[in-house]
């Protein structure tokens, strides 16, 4: 099945804006095959939500994406660049186009929040150190943690540590934004918080965002597209209004029913 | 047996002596162990088989023979290919190759106990290789390798009297030298077994600084 993720079905042949294009990607873990032949394109700017339940292969979408593992087949290109394979110097330019936030945070212990943030511009696009720092506490302004910037990370509460990693992510001026299940570790008292962030991200920056979520709201939200995941294959796409409003498969209305 | 106080300050200016060449020893052989058992561990995490394999046999070899044969191998054998040391030198290396055998096991453990999640999110930002070991990795392995570091260190301490079997005058050589020559061995065996205490307790306090220090 192929899934366009344009508002409007697109007219001609031209995939110019075409940013992330996976073709046939399978992917197995032992005996259990987590992608089953998946075909994807998303197009820049575009916000894609793949919503579904535990273990049907959202996730590993993601990490495909950010070469955190290899698919068994199948073609992934991301902006042009063929990932699989391709040598670690074409795998390092690709991943300075994308920038994740993951489920558990993941932000260095061992820095400082400021430092968390200004690490790889400085060391990967060589920024210099205090143009680094004036971007990063603009950045921590923008996700409400400016009095943070010397705080330790572990210090902070979840929700704020989800936002220091989106601001991390960000200061790489990332074409993608993948946000893997970015709430699910949070009290639920702090998910709002980060929402609200990630609703403002996506409506004021032209950002191409991919997101895997249970928050059916934010999903409604932000997407351009949403696309529910089953046992490794996307059952049905469309308009969030369509999917949560009129969703076609038996598999969609279940879901939705036992999640809304 | 008598207490001899006069024994005791004839005996102070030799165990000076054996003081600092036990402490040198100690110094200079974790100073060895520590860096070369890092080597071993990141040699260990390479790719190659043909790296990780001559290294792994060699550090099995090293970890599972007794010190003291390595030190007559080095000492008497080693010289006869034309590789000569002095005593204190070869001292000095065996003892830090043998506990850099140690030393990356706890290293490996450090650096396994880091979460996978630091290494993705190093991946994410596309930190170089290098960086990510420096920056990320190295850093947060190392408050988790203090404390088992320290107890080889204290252990190395209690292995230095061995190097009295290849002539090194370290603290137990100037106390057998002292006994042999004056017929006194409670005075001075007694004075190097407090110093014992007192550098052990002393290094357990130093590194016990250094943990709260850097686990914060």
């Amino acid at each position: 099945m192929s899934v366009e993720t344009s508002k409007q079905p697109s007219t001609s042949g031209t995939t110019s804006d075409e940013l992330i294009r996976i073709e046939g990607v399978t992917k197995r873990f032992g005996d259990n095959t987590v992608l089953d032949g998946l075909d994807l394109t998303v197009r820049t700017g575009r916000h894609v939500t793949l919503i579904g339940p535990s273990g049907s292969g959202k996730t590993t979408i993601l990490r495909l994406l950010m070469t955190l593992t290899e698919p068994d087949s199948g073609t992934i290109t991301v902006d042009g660049q063929r990932l699989f394979p391709a040598s670690e110097k074409e795998l390092r330019e690709v991943r300075k186009q994308i920038g994740m936030v993951f489920q558990q945070f993941n932000l260095f212990p061992n820095m400082s929040v400021l430092r968390n943030i200004t690490e790889a511009p400085v060391t990967v696009l060589g920024l210099p150190k205090d143009e680094a720092e004036a971007r990063g506490r603009e950045l921590l302004d923008l996700v409400g943690l400016a009095d943070k910037a010397d705080e330790r990370p572990t210090r902070l509460s979840g929700g704020q540590q989800q936002r220091v990693a989106v601001a991390r992510a960000l200061a790489m001026r990332p074409k993608v934004l993948l946000l893997d299940e970015v709430t699910s570790a949070l009290d639920p008292e702090l998910v709002a918080g980060v929402l609200d962030l990630l609703r403002d991200i996506a409506r004021t920056t032209d950002i191409t965002m991919v997101c895997v979520t249970h928050e059916m709201n934010f999903a409604r939200d932000i997407s351009d597209q949403v696309l529910m995941f089953d046992s490794g294959r996307v059952i049905e796409a469309g308009p969030p209004e369509r999917i949560f409003g009129e969703p076609e498969h038996e598999r969609t209305r279940e879901f939705l029913g036992a999640v809304l | 047996m008598t207490w001899d106080w006069s024994a005791v300050s004839a005996f102070l200016p030799h165990f000076r002596d054996g003081l600092v060449v036990t402490l040198q020893a100690l110094a200079l052989g974790s100073l060895i162990s520590f860096s070369l058992g890092l080597v071993w561990t990141l040699l260990m995490r390479t790719p190659t088989r043909w790296v990780r394999w001559p290294v792994g046999v060699v550090t099995e070899f090293v970890r599972n023979t007794p010190l003291l044969v390595q030190l007559f191998f080095l000492f008497y054998v080693l010289p006869e290919w034309g590789l000569a040391f002095s005593a204190l030198t070869t001292g000095v290396l065996a003892i830090g190759l043998h506990y850099s055998t140690y030393t990356m096991q706890v290293y490996r453990a450090g650096i396994e106990a880091v979460p996978v999640g630091q290494w993705e999110a190093a991946t994410a930002l596309s930190l170089p290789a290098r960086r990510t070991w420096c920056a990320v990795i190295l850093p947060q392995a190392v408050r988790r390798v203090v404390p088992p570091l320290g107890n080889y260190v204290i252990s190395m301490l209690k292995d230095t009297p061995v190097l009295m079997s290849i002539t090194v005058l370290e603290m137990l050589g100037q106390a057998r030298l002292f006994s042999q020559q004056h017929f006194r061995f409670t005075e001075p065996v007694t004075v190097i077994g407090v110093a014992f205490i007192v550098v052990s307790y002393l290094a357990s306090v130093l590194l016990r600084t250094l943990e709260r220090r850097l686990v914060r």
